[in-house]
């Protein structure tokens, strides 16, 4: 088997790399082995679990099934960069604070379909985060830290410090005392 | 902290509100001895970031797959794509001519045998001269690319001589010839278990009423997000490192000395943070042990990364299991009698099928007050991927089975079923008819506790025709009792040292999934030893460096390793606190370790900064450090099978799950779910939010959709046993479109066995959450439906037969016949026991009953 190999500068988080990759290679496969790159992670690379997420030109899209071939001039952004300096991205700090990333593996591609929530729509409803994240699987959190997280993270991006999510969301319930009331208090 | 700037930290909750915390109960005060104790926690019970949140939200942690090293190659391995044959030629010609080949193996390289128990070593590595189910290993190839690998994988040609498969436990019962294994207990049946605990004939004669049920758990799987990796490094001759996605790398390490043939010593196994577990990555794996082998045998580093699809062949995940439940109730409510039939499907091998069979009646008594219990069991070898432990090992489909139960009684005799199951709670510091010791029990606040947050009382049989209120409790260990291979050395242990600096190194076997395990030591740590969690530098799962820990499965770590850690660092202490105490001329009972000091509780002006009194006492007594460990209590049970059940405590649940079904469509939406756990202490209450909210995702997942389903090929075709949906977008789970909202609450009831009295919370919450919807589409629909997944053909089904008069059930309708042979009787503890058997004898004599021993000795005398 002969494999045709390319060189491409690509775009990544700001960085223009030279990169040398075999021609058929995907995305993913490209910033994973050839940039070292390896936040972005993969759970099937078959376009079904939304793990390898990353932005390319600002939207959300699968590097699983993206040939890095074809992304010269586009903006490849990754988990990687989003930090500034030494900073947690809001949206990395409430995960790590709420527990929202539990083994971590789902988390980056998560965090990148939230970026891109966030840069259009500030202040998302509980709906819009879900319809957002739908195609990215977890298996430990049971999703709720994850919106969660994306609510405190763009309040905190808007500027409104004071947020906090809900007592609930970190201590859990309180139990009521009879039946009578909080019929529906979650 | 500066990481957490604009993230309010400030605006969050300091305090809890009255009523979430009780007060530790007086047997979990700490030891007089150590100094300070009465002071408040300054870390255990508070929301604090998780110790490797901030690597995991930057996409810094180093997954197995992540790791790379100089003239790393690749490996791949070649599986069956039959269901069971003798395999009778391997022609490696065409893929040894292909470019970038470096070498094979098969299973002529690897002879010995191993396997996650003792009683079942017998997987192969490599299959060296059968297969058993799609996807058996049979050959494995390393190249310098993966591209390489892949390509010469599927140039190997593989010849099979094709044999009969069984695909059920019936058809195993019926076909005890050709055997899938030559052991276990008959033909195909690869362990047969029967025990009476008290005289339950006797039980169902004084019973006013006696109910059957017959319930089916489908099987479904783990599902982790991160595919298994390993990567071996040969470090020197004959010394090799390897690194892996597993939960129990001191099993993976015995395994790889057994099948190397090397002394264990001169193995390394890391585990690497796993992406996901919930038990799919507790067995020692082909792969591992093959990369391990390659790169011996090449000496470069090798890497294997397994496909989606070869996950699901992986599985070990939850067992298909048919079962026969029989109960006698008073007309009052009272059980006097349960005799409970389980028949396993176990897949292809052994894996840590025994301990599945005897989990599925163990934990039946923990509940509820069951004073007679007989438990049969079988678990039939199948030509399917293996199955194993999936979180709650075991228990969720007698949990579920029970449950349901439970909600027909309570209807028959017109008790409400919370009632029901509040009338029969288990008392706390008792022991069950099986000899399992409960300690705290905070069941009765966990069901008062979702009863009152859903409106139970005033809602239930009240809400409109589809709508419908289910309620189901559960119960899970802390950890099993015992070791998986018969042993008395500690199941946990931690070493700390301290310097100088401040630094406190913590060294633990224990094996991060995403669970938490490392902000639980690290808490524990750190709370004893007054510091900062930044302060804490974790080493943790390197067999090289840190204390055996036995892995992360029957949520043992916050129990077993949190008390290893709560030891080691009160030793720490002690050892400072003697330095500091000279140094101040304060007697060390005075001193209190918070806030990164040592100071003096009647002065507290007067103190030293932590380093400082590290210093004080590394000058005085040399370099510190510190050991702690842990061996379990010993349980009261002497019988044979007494080794599966016993936990140093058990964490409990209940569970109100709302649905909504639709009569015309059949599909059942789950509307709200109000959940309470008991999870003892919380070491960090936001991460038992997380375990809790994951763990009713995963039950709803195993209610609504989850399967691992398999179907015939036509004979025409193979006959093979193929999977239904060997993929993540055919095997259903639950998206972030499909999740309720969930109320949870968290209920503390300290054990005195737990670490600050904290219990588990990574599998029980799980336990209620299938019963309970399928306890609420009967309230919403008067239909039973006595199978998981619930799909809607199944409510569509029982709602024709509900509009024909007739019973209105979906579920199976007959256990196979099959003998049990004489059951162990075991005298309860109400009946004056001592918790031995009083038929060892007899009932070990009984025919078929094979052991692994008698398969070597059998194997040396045939050949």
């Amino acid at each position: 088997m002969t494999t045709d190999m390319m060189t491409l500068v690509l775009s990544i988080n700001g960085e223009d790399r030279a990169v040398v990759f075999p021609a058929h290679h995907t995305l993913l496969e490209v910033l994973r082995e050839e940039c070292g790159l390896t936040g972005t992670k993969h759970g099937c690379e078959l376009g079904e679990c939304g793990t390898c997420t990353v932005l390319v030109d600002g939207v959300p899209v699968l590097s699983c099934l993206e040939l890095a071939a074809e992304l010269e001039g586009r903006k490849i952004e990754t988990v990687e960069g989003m930090q500034r300096g030494n900073e947690l991205h809001p949206l990395q700090a409430a995960f790590a604070d709420l527990g929202a990333a539990q083994c971590g593996y789902c988390t980056p591609g998560i965090l990148m379909a939230a970026k891109a929530l966030l840069a259009h729509n500030a202040k998302p409803s509980v709906d819009e985060i879900k319809a957002a994240l739908a195609g990215n699987l977890c298996r430990c959190t049971g999703y709720h830290k994850i919106v969660q997280a994306v609510e405190w993270a763009a309040a905190i991006a808007r500027g409104e410090g004071g947020y906090a999510p809900p007592r609930e969301a970190f201590f859990g319930a309180a139990p009521p005392e009879d039946g009578a009331k909080g019929a529906r208090d979650g | 902290m500066a990481s957490r700037k604009g993230t309010a930290p400030a605006a969050r909750p300091k305090e809890r509100a009255p009523g979430a915390a009780p007060k530790p109960a007086p047997s979990n005060t700490p030891p007089a001895t150590r100094p300070g104790a009465e002071r408040a926690r300054n870390i255990i019970g508070k929301p604090f970031r998780r110790v490797d949140g901030r690597a995991k939200a930057t996409g810094q942690t180093k997954f197995a797959d992540d790791l790379v090293f100089p003239r790393m190659a690749f490996l791949r391995l070649v599986r069956s794509t039959v269901p069971h044959a003798k395999i009778r030629r391997i022609d490696l010609d065409a893929a040894r001519a292909l470019p970038g080949v470096l070498g094979f193996l098969t299973g002529a390289e690897m002879p010995e045998p191993f396997g996650i128990l003792p009683v079942s070593q017998d997987e192969h590595v490599l299959c060296p001269d059968k297969v058993r189910f799609v996807g058996d290993p049979v050959v494995a190839v390393a190249a310098l690319t993966e591209d390489q690998a892949i390509a010469a994988a599927l140039a190997v040609i593989v010849e099979y001589e094709p044999l009969a498969t069984i695909a059920s436990v019936e058809e195993a019962i019926a076909t005890p010839e050709p055997r899938i294994h030559d052991y276990g207990d008959r033909g195909n049946l690869h362990k047969i278990v029967s025990m009476e605990f008290g005289d339950v004939e006797a039980g169902f004669a004084a019973a006013d009423h006696v109910f059957e049920d017959l319930v089916f758990y489908e099987g479904n799987t783990h599902l982790p997000m991160e595919q298994h990796a390993a990567v071996a490094v040969p470090e020197d001759t004959d010394r090799i490192t390897v690194y892996s996605s597993t939960q129990t790398p001191h099993y993976l390490h015995r395994a790889l000395a057994k099948v190397l043939g090397l002394p264990a010593a001169r193995i390394r196994v890391i585990a690497t943070p796993n992406g996901g577990g919930f038990g799919g990555k507790s067995d020692p794996f082909n792969h591992e042990i093959c990369a391990a082998k390659m790169a011996l045998e090449l000496g470069r580093p090798i890497k294997i990364t397994l496909t989606r699809e070869e996950v699901f062949y992986c599985h070990r995940g939850r067992h298909p299991v048919l079962m026969k439940l029989r109960t006698g109730f008073t007309k009052s409510g009272a059980m006097t009698a349960q005799h409970l039939q389980t028949a396993l499907d176990g897949g292809a091998y052994g894996s840590y099928g025994v301990a599945s069979t005897y989990y599925t009646g163990a934990l039946q008594t923990v509940t509820y007050r069951l004073p007679r219990y007989r438990f049969d069991s079988v678990r039939a070898f199948t030509n399917k991927p293996p199955c194993g432990p999936k979180r709650g090992h075991g228990t969720p489909q007698p949990r579920f089975a029970f449950e349901v139960h439970l909600d027909k009684v309570a209807h028959a005799l017109g008790i409400d079923p919370a009632e029901l199951r509040l009338q029969n709670l288990v008392p706390a510091n008792s022991v069950t008819a099986n000899w399992l010791k409960v300690g705290s029990i905070g069941l009765g606040r966990c069901i008062e506790a979702v009863v009152a947050g859903s409106g139970w009382r005033e809602r239930r049989g009240r809400l409109p025709r589809g709508r419908g209120l289910g309620l189901a409790c559960g119960a899970y260990l802390c950890g099993a009792g015992l070791p998986i291979y018969w042993n008395h050395m500690p199941q946990s242990g931690v070493q700390i040292q301290l310097d100088r600096s401040g630094c406190v190194a913590v060294f633990c076997g224990e094996t991060e999934i995403g669970q938490g395990s490392d902000s639980v030591v690290a808490a524990c740590v750190a709370e004893i030893l007054g510091v900062d969690l930044k302060d804490i530098r974790l080493c943790v799962a390197d067999t090289d460096l840190t204390p055996v820990d036995l892995g992360s499965y029957s949520s043992r770590v916050t129990v077993m390793a949190g008390n290893a850690a709560v030891q080691a660092a009160e030793r720490a202490r002690e050892i400072v606190a003697r330095g500091a105490a000279e140094e101040l001329g304060v007697p060390a009972s005075r001193l209190a370790f918070a806030e990164g000091r040592v100071f003096d509780v009647e002065d507290p002006a007067r103190g030293l900064l932590f380093a400082a009194a590290v210093a004080a006492a590394e000058s005085r007594t040399g370099t510190i450090g510190t050991t702690g460990s842990y061996i379990p209590p010993r349980s009261p049970g002497r019988y044979r099978g007494a080794g599966v059940g016993p936990s140093p405590a058990y964490s409990f649940s209940a569970a109100v799950i709302e649905v909504e079904v639709d009569e015309e469509t059949g599909l059942c939406d789950v509307v709200h779910v109000w959940i309470a756990h008991d999870v003892g202490q919380c070491i960090n209450p936001v991460l038992v939010m997380g375990q809790v909210e994951g763990s009713v995702y995963m039950g709803l997942g195993e209610a609504c959709m989850e399967e691992q389903a398999f179907r015939r090929l036509p004979r025409a075709r193979s006959n093979a046993l193929v999977h239904k949906f060997p993929s993540l977008l055919e095997y259903k789970s639950p998206t972030f479109a499909d999740m309720p909202p969930v109320t949870t609450y968290i209920i503390e009831d300290p054990d005195p066995n737990g670490p600050f009295g904290a219990k588990e919370v990574g599998q029980g919450p799980l336990l209620p959450i299938m019963p309970a919807v399928a306890n609420a589409i009967f309230d919403a629909v008067g239909v039973r439906i006595d199978q998981v997944p619930i799909g809607p053909h199944m409510i569509l089904h029982a709602l024709a037969q509900q509009a024909k008069g007739k019973e209105a059930r979906f579920g199976p309708k007959e256990f196979p016949e099959f003998d049990f042979g004489i059951p162990l009787a075991v005298r309860t503890p109400d009946e004056g026991g001592d918790g031995t058997a009083s038929n060892q004898e007899e009932a070990k004599v009984r025919k078929g009953i094979g052991t692994m021993t008698e398969r070597k000795e059998a194997l040396k005398g045939g050949s």
